[in-house]
């Protein structure tokens, strides 16, 4: 088998696919909070992107990605049969694992897929696990039966309420507070707005917030800075101090500008892209 | 008879109004009667003091003697002996500090251009089929891997392959070469000459892997399982920042993150690459030394309306090799000394506007000798800038010490070694800026072929 060959491939949503990938070097050290590197093609990008999954058996990960922009429209157009050019990794410092009491894992979007390792980790950690899922609407909102199947509880909120509660996954934290759920803390991964918001009320609550953050990355391995963060008052490398940081001090302004750095070129990028793409997948 | 008088020759270089909109290769081949006028010149001396100055032992006299006689074969065999990437030094080693500063002729009539007749050498060899693929000795059966692909590494590899032994090279990036490709810029060292360099280590039997990033993908502990031999050549991939206010923000670049947008991931050619970069009209390098040369000659080409080096000495102590700094005054970066960045100012949006700086004068020498700088009281002024790069220096990379406990490091992150060039685990060896903390691809190449030599005598269990 050759390294790197997609093995599974599942349109979990318009936008979003899962793959899995044959890549035994990465599957056998793997570990929650981690994530890879990847390019499509010669020219391309390298994207970080979480491990949501991983097999050390079957010397296979899970990946799961959201087309956004050009590099990753391109990854979800490639086939079941088909590489990869290069999946680097595991990179990026594993998540503390260990027994906090109570927490919640909170997952916006396809952060529901990145913060599902986490909660399996703490679960297994002997943590009761409280999964808060968010999404703009149903369709949206992925692996609800995985969390609900491994946590012991799980939370839907969507902004149009037609699933679960209708509102923000902090109306949905707000309201298990509310209930006299007590909970020692919070593991976040979604949009950075949602992750700011979400520290915030977690800190107002005395739950201690844990974020992941997905600045620009280049190398992913330290070499570069692209994915410099300020947490208390400090520079920090994302690739490899993080991507896991504690949540209270964490610049989310700075992170918003930064990462909006390159937005009108990777429009750009996109736009060429769909013009000249002829796609396989016969979804488009 | 030789005639060392003779003028010396530089060759031609691409013209600056030109080359500044361009990442073609600066400096041009010599031609066949360049080459045949400059090997000329060269007086052969018993002893030569060039060859003795030369990191990686370059047979130069010898070498150039063959060349005089129109035998390009036999001298690009004779650079071979002792040094396996002739087309990479030839460009990239700072001769005037090795070879040619210590050239008899220097101050008379002008050092050798021994730099250039190394490239037409290695050039002329490669074009015509004449470089032969190195004679490896017998199959040892022992196994070693060499951390990284830069210069240490790859030379280490070369000369453990030449010994016979069997070797995997592991980079962490999807294409070889390390700092040659992520941090040197194509004018300086076009892309082909570090694939062709790198096949002439293939063809030895080296096998290269890339993605593997050594301390994250596999453990130093998992490769001695396997191998009887680690060479860490893992380089100084860590930027060095300033530490001032606004360094987070937007438009603001290490060094290494700006060239390897540029070098590696080929941002000046978006959108046919997917990586892009931003530009802004007014750029600012701070630091000057090679890397800042670097980036301030690569800014120049991706067009903005004015590139400035601002560095905090004076001419005279910045590190960068002359040639550099030359060309990046032909193409039109200009130079402002004895200056101190204390902020760096953003907008509303949190990009760019200008760096806050103080003047200063050279006060006493520091421990290397060179003055160092003192701020002149109330000399505040801002410098316009909406692009930052930030070269001030690199540091080991500190994934495989952090990693890696047994390994002992100093304070700086660089790996300790013993007398013999060991590390504090036995069979592990290391070289390069990842024990030098940041120096020039012949030191890392030299302590690469040196750990070679000790790597081999270990393997032939020798102490």
């Amino acid at each position: 088998m050759q390294e790197n060959t997609i093995l599974v491939k599942e349109q979990l949503n318009s936008a979003v696919v899962k793959f899995v990938i044959y890549k035994p070097l990465i599957a056998r050290s793997a570990q929650a909070g981690q994530f890879v590197i990847l390019r499509g093609r010669e020219g391309g990008e390298r994207v970080p992107v979480t491990l949501v999954d991983w097999d050390k058996e079957k010397g296979t990960i899970n990946v799961i990605i959201q087309a956004i922009g050009k590099s990753t429209s391109l990854f979800n157009s490639l086939n079941q049969g088909e590489q990869f050019l290069n999946v680097a990794g595991p990179l990026g410092t594993p998540v503390e694992i260990k027994n906090y009491g109570t927490v919640a894992v909170v997952g916006g979007g396809v952060g529901i897929a990145e913060v599902y390792p986490i909660a399996r980790a703490l679960k297994e950690a002997g943590n009761r696990v409280i999964a808060v899922l968010g999404a703009r609407t149903k369709e949206l909102l992925i692996l609800e039966n995985e969390m609900t199947a491994l946590c012991d509880k799980t939370v839907c909120a969507t902004d149009d309420g037609s699933h679960g509660m209708k509102g923000m996954v902090t109306d949905a934290i707000q309201q298990l507070h509310d209930n006299g759920e007590k909970i020692d803390a919070g593991f976040i991964i979604g949009p950075i707005p949602m992750m700011k918001f979400t520290a915030r009320l977690m800190d107002k609550l005395s739950i201690k917030p844990y974020a992941s953050l997905n600045p620009i990355m280049l190398d992913g391995t330290g070499m570069c800075g692209c994915c410099r963060v300020t947490v208390e008052g400090k520079v920090r490398f994302a690739c490899v101090e993080g991507p896991m940081f504690p949540a209270s001090t964490i610049d989310f302004d700075e992170l918003i500008r930064r990462t909006g750095e390159y937005k009108p070129l990777e429009k750009e990028s996109l736009e060429i892209f769909h013009k000249d793409h002829v796609c396989k997948c016969g979804l488009h | 008879m030789p005639n060392p008088s003779a003028p010396r020759q530089n060759g031609k270089q691409l013209d600056p109004a030109v080359r500044k909109k361009n990442f073609e290769e600066v400096a041009q081949i010599f031609t066949k009667e360049e080459a045949q006028a400059e090997a000329n010149r060269c007086l052969h001396c018993q002893n030569a003091r060039c060859q003795a100055n030369c990191p990686v032992g370059v047979q130069i006299p010898a070498f150039i003697a063959l060349l005089k006689d129109g035998n390009v074969g036999g001298a690009i065999s004779k650079i071979m002996e002792t040094s396996l990437l002739p087309a990479i030094c030839g460009r990239v080693c700072p001769q005037e500090k090795h070879c040619e500063g210590n050239c008899v002729l220097k101050e008379k009539f002008g050092a050798v251009n021994i730099g250039m007749l190394e490239r037409y050498t290695a050039d002329t060899a490669r074009r015509e089929g004449l470089l032969k693929t190195p004679v490896c000795a017998k199959k040892t059966g022992k196994k070693v891997a060499c951390i990284g692909s830069g210069p240490s590494s790859i030379a280490a590899a070369a000369e453990l392959a030449r010994a016979g032994h069997d070797v995997t090279v592991f980079e962490a990036l999807h294409a070889f070469g390390g700092v040659l490709r992520y941090g040197i810029p194509s004018f300086r060292l076009p892309r082909e000459v570090i694939d062709k360099e790198i096949e002439t280590v293939k063809s030895m039997g080296v096998k290269f892997q890339t993605d593997v990033l050594i301390g994250a993908s596999e453990k130093i502990e998992d490769l001695l399982k396997e191998f009887d031999a680690v060479y860490i050549g893992s380089g100084a991939g860590l930027p060095t920042m300033l530490g001032i206010p606004g360094e987070s923000a937007v438009g603001v670049y290490s060094a290494n993150e700006f060239l390897t947008r540029v070098n590696l991931m080929q941002a000046y050619k978006f959108p046919q690459t997917d990586t892009p970069i931003r530009i802004g009209k007014h750029v600012v390098v701070l630091g000057g030394g090679n890397s800042a040369m670097d980036a301030a000659r690569c800014a120049m080409r991706l067009g903005p309306d004015t590139v400035t080096v601002a560095y905090r000495r004076s001419a005279a102590e910045m590190p960068a090799r002359a040639a550099e700094v030359l060309h990046a005054q032909e193409e039109g970066v200009v130079f402002d000394y004895l200056i101190t960045p204390k902020e760096i100012l953003q907008d509303e949006m949190g990009h760019v506007t200008g760096i806050k700086c103080t003047r200063n004068e050279l006060g006493e020498p520091d421990a290397k000798g060179r003055r160092r700088p003192v701020e002149i009281p109330n000399s505040e002024f801002v410098l316009p800038a909406d692009t930052v790069i930030v070269a001030i220096g690199q540091r080991p990379n500190p994934i495989i010490a952090k990693t890696t406990p047994q390994l002992k490091t100093t304070e700086r992150g660089v790996l300790s070694l013993d007398e013999q060039g060991k590390t504090s685990i036995p069979g592990v060896y290391a070289g390069g800026d990842i024990i030098r903390g940041g120096a020039t691809v012949l030191l890392a190449m030299k302590d690469g072929i040196e750990a070679a030599r000790r790597i081999n005598n270990y393997l032939n269990g020798e102490k």
